[in-house]
């Protein structure tokens, strides 16, 4: 589960991880009491106005934005909040923001430079164990820190018995290049954030830039954070955090019927049992000359019910011109599904104003298809895969 | 010869009077599986589908000689299912349950590997071993015995990857699904070399999906082994969008190097037959092993 900027400080924050300090706002109004507030605490008057959106590349969006006086920070509040931000990561239409975070200035002038660096923390697929990724190359897009100086990038994997040593801490203070108090900060830094990790069952912690300020406090300036949604159940705190704002309104309801639904552009719905069969079945739908308008795995329960509440998800969709159902029965018999899908038509009328193929496989494969064929409804069977992407390609011609 | 489970394979249920297990410890049992008995903590002395309850898998193995699982165990508790069944000497822990909190199987995976034990999963469908042993979630009658090996991170996807090698006229020595999410036991790679060892398969088919790094350690492992056997590929969610989890939590595009393009791209450098469409994978057997 993606959370916002501030959501992902907070949680930070709890486990005693340094970040720039902010209040959130709704309207402009209420950014400048949050900057009066910020002042009063940190006696700073300049403030940082960020978008709190669930995507990267904000500042490039015009996003987050400088206000170095009240008047400022109530224009700028202004214009960002209800606008549609556009950045590298999100689509053409962009994003609408409804909130913005009213951060403290953290760029301020002092003995030394302020120097910002990248950190994250993520699991490492290959070895099944977290890692803390990092590199003196910070608030730059890391990838392509990535690709044109690899050797920047460093990594320190944690042993998961024993949790992050202090000796690892060491290291990466050293690795940055970091001396004396500057240092010592960001060894404590380094443990809070990765305890913060693994108590939040997060999986990933992107900390994009890191700051040492130029009093030498190493503050997370940002913060991306993504909770495991299989560990929600021990964070009923966190769950609370979602913003279903920020997320597609079909995949939303989807969730709330307990259906696995993720969003694309095409023109071909599908509905599948199985994760795999879902994707192998999109991907036949683009052999077959159509593109697919949806992932969504009904999971192993195909009755009327959940089918039509697949129907009526995909059909939300009006650039779907055609549905196809891929079951493979195996414990869930073929003719139960074929009678859920003849029933989800029968309720839904004219809802239903697409052809749909249907393409049983598995126990008792041929009943079902009589059963289809028999229904007197405007269905095409099919038994065999290819036959049923033919079919897609025919409907679709 | 087979792989992993056959029909000496001592098979516990752990989660075995919940729902799940129950229901799915009935099929494996009518398939002809030699389920010895099962695990619920509490229940221990009861008898479940005319089979022993214990409440401990010690306890289980101690009595039974168990030396396979499955578990069928919710996901907050399922890291230690697994762990439970390492510490008590099980060989082979089949994992079903889907859910697990990734920290939960960090855990796990670090706590198994100095034991003498094989996970498969979790988020899997299983593993069988037609006409011998089905240890799993898989409805067994579509795998007809034969000579084809299959692995497969997906559920649905095997069974039709099976259906499809059946109708053409083959069959399988064993199918095994190693799962779907970030943190598994049992490696495509892992799982492919059981496979070239053993006597009686003579193809593979393998079956991926978006996400992670497995199929490409798999298929350089196949080159760099000889190609001994021949192995069918299939790479599923062509197209599928970047940065978003396509079901399984594993299921996700990441950077240019998982996606299903760059993958099927590694499988055919290294000498794996791939196809295209996940309609013509039997028919990609039966011209591969003529």
């Amino acid at each position: 589960m993606n959370i916002h900027e501030y959501q992902g400080k907070e949680i930070l924050g709890s486990f005693g991880v340094r970040t720039q300090r902010g209040i959130v706002a709704q309207t402009a109004e209420e950014a400048v009491k949050a900057a009066k507030e910020l002042t009063e605490q940190t006696g700073t008057g300049w403030h940082v106005i960020k978008a709190q959106v669930h995507a990267g590349g904000r500042g490039k969006g015009g996003g987050v934005k400088l206000a170095k006086n009240l008047k400022e920070v109530e224009q700028i509040a202004g214009e960002i909040i209800g606008m549609n931000l556009v950045t590298p990561q999100t689509s053409a239409e962009g994003k609408k923001v409804h909130q913005v975070y009213v951060a403290e200035d953290v760029y301020y002038p002092g003995d030394s430079e302020p120097e910002e660096y990248y950190m994250s923390v993520l699991l490492n697929r290959a070895t099944g164990r977290n890692m803390i990724m990092y590199s003196t190359e910070g608030g730059v897009d890391i990838e392509t820190v990535a690709e044109e100086t690899p050797h920047l990038i460093f990594t320190e994997e944690i042993d998961p018995a024993t949790g992050i040593l202090p000796f690892q801490a060491r290291r990466i203070a050293f690795n940055l290049g970091l001396s004396g108090t500057a240092f010592k900060e960001m060894t404590k830094f380094v443990m809070s954030l990765y305890t913060a990790f693994d108590k939040s069952d997060s999986s990933l912690f992107e900390i994009n830039p890191v700051l040492k300020t130029s009093d030498d406090k190493i503050l997370a300036v940002d913060a991306k954070v993504t909770l495991d949604d299989n560990a929600l159940f021990r964070h009923k705190d966190y769950a609370e955090m979602r913003d279903k704002r920020e997320e597609n309104p079909t995949e939303v309801e989807a969730k709330e019927v307990g259906l696995n639904y993720v969003d694309l552009d095409g023109n071909v719905g599908c509905m599948v049992n199985g994760a795999g069969l879902a994707m192998a079945t999109m991907d036949l739908i683009k052999q077959a000359g159509g593109e697919p308008a949806n992932f969504l795995d009904v999971g192993g329960t195909a009755d009327a019910k959940r089918v039509e509440e697949a129907f009526r998800l995909i059909l939300k969709d009006d650039k779907v011109e055609a549905i196809l159902v891929n079951i493979f029965g195996g414990i869930v018999r073929c003719d139960r599904v074929a009678q859920g899908i003849v029933d989800a038509y029968k309720n839904m009328g004219d809802a239903i104003n697409v052809p749909i193929i249907v393409r049983l496989q598995g126990t008792n494969a041929d009943v079902a298809k009589k059963l289809i064929d028999e229904s007197g409804l405007a269905v095409s069977s099919a038994v065999q895969f290819k036959e049923a992407a033919d079919k897609v390609q025919s409907v679709l011609s | 010869m087979s792989v992993l489970v056959n029909k000496d394979s001592k098979i516990i249920v752990q989660g075995f009077t919940g729902s799940e297990g129950t229901f799915h410890a009935e099929q494996m049992i009518e398939y002809g599986s030699n389920v010895v008995g099962g695990v619920t903590p509490g229940k221990g002395g009861q008898t479940h589908l005319d089979r022993p309850v214990f409440n401990t898998v010690s306890d289980a193995v101690k009595e039974t000689g168990a030396d396979v699982t499955i578990i069928f165990v919710p996901p907050a508790f399922a890291a230690d299912a697994i762990m439970e069944a390492a510490d008590a000497g099980i060989k082979v822990i089949i994992t079903i349950t889907e859910g697990i909190p990734v920290s939960d199987m960090v855990k796990a995976s670090d706590y198994i590997k100095g034991k003498d034990c094989r996970l498969i999963g979790p988020n899997c469908p299983g593993v069988i071993t037609p006409g011998e042993a089905k240890v799993g979630i898989m409805p067994g009658f579509v795998f007809k015995k034969g000579t084809v090996g299959i692995v497969s991170k997906s559920g649905t996807l095997t069974y039709e990857a099976a259906d499809q090698v059946v109708k053409e006229g083959f069959g399988i020595t064993t199918a095994i699904g190693i799962g779907g999410d970030p943190i598994i036991g049992t490696t495509t790679k892992d799982a492919v070399e059981l496979l070239m060892n053993d006597d009686e398969t003579k193809a593979i088919v393998m079956i991926g999906e978006i996400g992670g790094q497995l199929e490409a350690d798999a298929a350089k492992w196949i080159k760099e082994n000889g190609n001994k056997k021949p192995v069918i590929g299939f790479i599923a969610g062509e197209t599928a969008p970047a940065g978003r989890t396509m079901g399984h939590a594993g299921a996700i595009v990441g950077g240019s190097e998982d996606t299903a393009q760059a993958k099927k791209a590694i499988l055919k450098e290294n000498g794996v037959h791939v196809v295209d469409s996940p309609a013509e994978i039997g028919k990609k057997v039966a011209e591969v092993l003529g």
